[in-house]
């Protein structure tokens, strides 16, 4: 059933100038590995903001979640007497998703068992690429986070420009994180978000995990990944726009305990979860309607954990919920065979 | 001698937990700690004797239109009897096990033995048959929540093992369902080893599918 299309060999008819093949006929090109490494490069503006806003340690923690994740898929795919590659290079991509959700001060070793799970247990144990239900990176972070949930949410020191309010503050928690705890103890939000704020938030000034601070550069790569048709603009649009629906609702009927809808799309892993996560091949669904409910799930997912939950973000257990609901999607928003089925009528 | 066939058959060849998959309940939800598996196993290990017995005894006059009734309400007797006397002399542990003692009474284990055993066989080897299956799966309780207590809370049976970073997963729901899955699919290696050895095919289990293991290819 799934034999790949070389192996599916034309038949030859009497007449020997005539041959009939099975589809597909046209083949696109692309590959697991072209694909994986475009997805790689789109990465890169986001690694390189990373590097500048946290040094030496972002790109350590980036190192040994590739190495590890790309040691674990070889040494599990021999044990498991699969075919030996990795070659393909998702294992790459999955450190670096893993790594880009990680906050930079994370010890080593813990990377190391996130990558582990992430390939392991999400990806090999259900089959391998293309069988796993659950995005790989997302399940090694949420181990990890709930595992370890000190060392996940110790961040640095971060200054707040916040001219407004008359003096900037520095502070050791990201601006979600903040907010949550601010407004848990019953204070006022604790910085004005304006015209300066913004602009740094969206440069990527502020404290978060990896890849999540920049959201320029992660636009940049999106922007690559929807040129190069990797993929579909439905979820990012869906997902960042009902975010921005429902943060406009709150902020509109509360302002005093809501920012505007740009805070809640400016920080926390958002873009990256919008652009690289929610809108993988494997884990989302296939159809273009399915896609956009999916968005929408996510968005409303996101916002109601980060409003009402226990955590300050929630974009990574907004994907892997709605992950659950892909083949729900898939078979909802199934498309009519042609010639099958009924029509809908005309009014 | 076939007593003792009865008696061990529960700890490896048909191991409630690790072979026929039931109780899946309690071995998730409690074996959070040693001490929990223990208490937990041991007043399952109870019932299960006490309604072997029970059932064995009176299964020739119960008609099979309402046996499973008349079963319920024979294990029922004696979970109540198992939570009344631990909630008086072990308060701490009926405690910490919560509502899974009661929910001892629709233990897939007791059930299945008093519907699969009891009631075709006599009082003896019944006794035989709820001790085996009582300790396997008190010892399965044990090997999980040995685990799960190591890695989540650096104890084991309530004493410290060590000091190093725990991992509070283990601890948490996720925790058990990771451990049981990986101890599965270690014991079905395992049998597939042993049966290889023996030179006997090993039947994977039928909702496994090539995508999910390679127990076949071990060997090669």
């Amino acid at each position: 059933m799934n034999e790949p299309v070389e192996k599916t060999l034309p038949i030859a008819a009497k007449e020997p100038t005539w041959l009939a093949s099975s589809s597909p006929h046209a083949h696109s090109g692309d590959s697991v590995r072209k694909i994986m490494l475009t997805v790689i490069i789109a990465l890169m503006p986001a690694l390189a903001a990373a590097g500048i806003f946290f040094g030496w340690d972002a790109l350590r923690l980036t190192g040994v979640c590739i190495v590890s994740c790309v040691a674990a898929e070889a040494a599990t795919r021999k044990l498991m007497r699969r075919d030996k590659g990795i070659g393909d290079l998702s294992a790459v991509v999955t450190g670096l998703l893993l790594a880009f959700n990680l906050p930079p001060a994370l010890p080593s070793w813990m990377a190391v068992v996130g990558s582990i799970v992430a390939i392991v247990i999400a990806k090999q144990f259900y089959g391998g690429l293309g069988y796993n239900p659950f995005n790989p990176a997302l399940i090694g972070r949420v181990l990890l986070l709930i595992s370890f949930p000190v060392a996940m949410t110790t961040w640095g020191p971060w200054q707040i420009l916040s001219p407004a309010a008359g003096v900037d503050a520095i502070t050791t928690a990201t601006p979600l994180g903040l907010v949550k705890t601010t407004l848990g103890t019953g204070q006022p939000l604790p910085f004005v978000f304006d015209g300066d704020t913004i602009l740094q938030f969206f440069m990527g000034a502020k404290n978060g995990c990896i890849g999540e601070v920049s959201v320029l550069a992660l636009l940049i790569g999106g922007m690559y990944l929807l040129w190069r048709r990797c993929i579909s603009w439905q979820v990012p649009v869906f997902y960042i726009g009902t975010v921005a629906v429902f943060a406009t609702i709150l902020w509109l009927a509360d302002p005093t305990h809501n920012y505007n809808p740009l805070f809640h799309i400016l920080t926390g892993g958002l873009v990256l979860g919008a652009f690289f996560m929610a809108t993988d091949m494997v884990t989302t669904p296939v159809t273009k309607t399915g896609l956009m409910f999916f968005g929408i799930g996510c968005g409303v997912l996101t916002m109601v954990i980060r409003k009402w939950g226990g955590y300050p973000e929630g974009v990574s257990f907004a994907i892997l919920i709605m992950n659950a609901f892909t083949p729900l999607l898939n078979r909802m928003t199934r498309p009519r065979v042609f010639g099958h089925g009924q029509k809908k009528k005309q009014a | 001698m076939r007593f003792y066939k009865e008696l061990i058959k529960g700890l490896w060849t048909e191991n409630p937990i690790f072979r026929l998959v039931l109780g899946m309940c309690p071995a998730l939800a409690i074996t959070t700690s040693v001490m929990n598996a223990i208490g937990m196993g041991l007043a399952a290990t109870f019932v299960l004797i006490c309604s072997n017995i029970a059932i064995a005894a009176v299964h020739n006059i119960v008609p099979s239109k309402v046996r499973i009734p008349c079963y319920i309400v024979i294990i029922a007797t004696f979970v109540t009897v198992v939570d009344l006397l631990m909630n008086a002399y072990l308060h701490e542990l009926h405690k910490s096990l919560g509502i899974f003692i009661p929910l001892i009474v629709v233990n897939c284990i007791i059930l299945g033995r008093a519907e699969a055993f009891a009631s075709k066989n006599g009082v003896w080897l019944s006794i035989a048959d709820g001790i085996g299956m009582g300790i396997g799966f008190t010892l399965s309780l044990i090997v999980v929540s040995a685990i799960r207590e190591i890695l989540g809370n650096a104890t084991l049976l309530g004493y410290a093992v060590g000091h190093y970073q725990v991992a509070l997963l283990m601890v948490l729901p996720p925790g058990g369902f990771l451990t049981l899955g990986c101890l599965l699919a270690l014991m079905n290696h395992i049998q597939a080893g042993m049966a290889r050895r023996s030179g006997h095919a090993y039947v994977p289990p039928p909702t496994l599918d090539c995508r999910h293991c390679a127990i076949c290819k071990w060997g090669e």
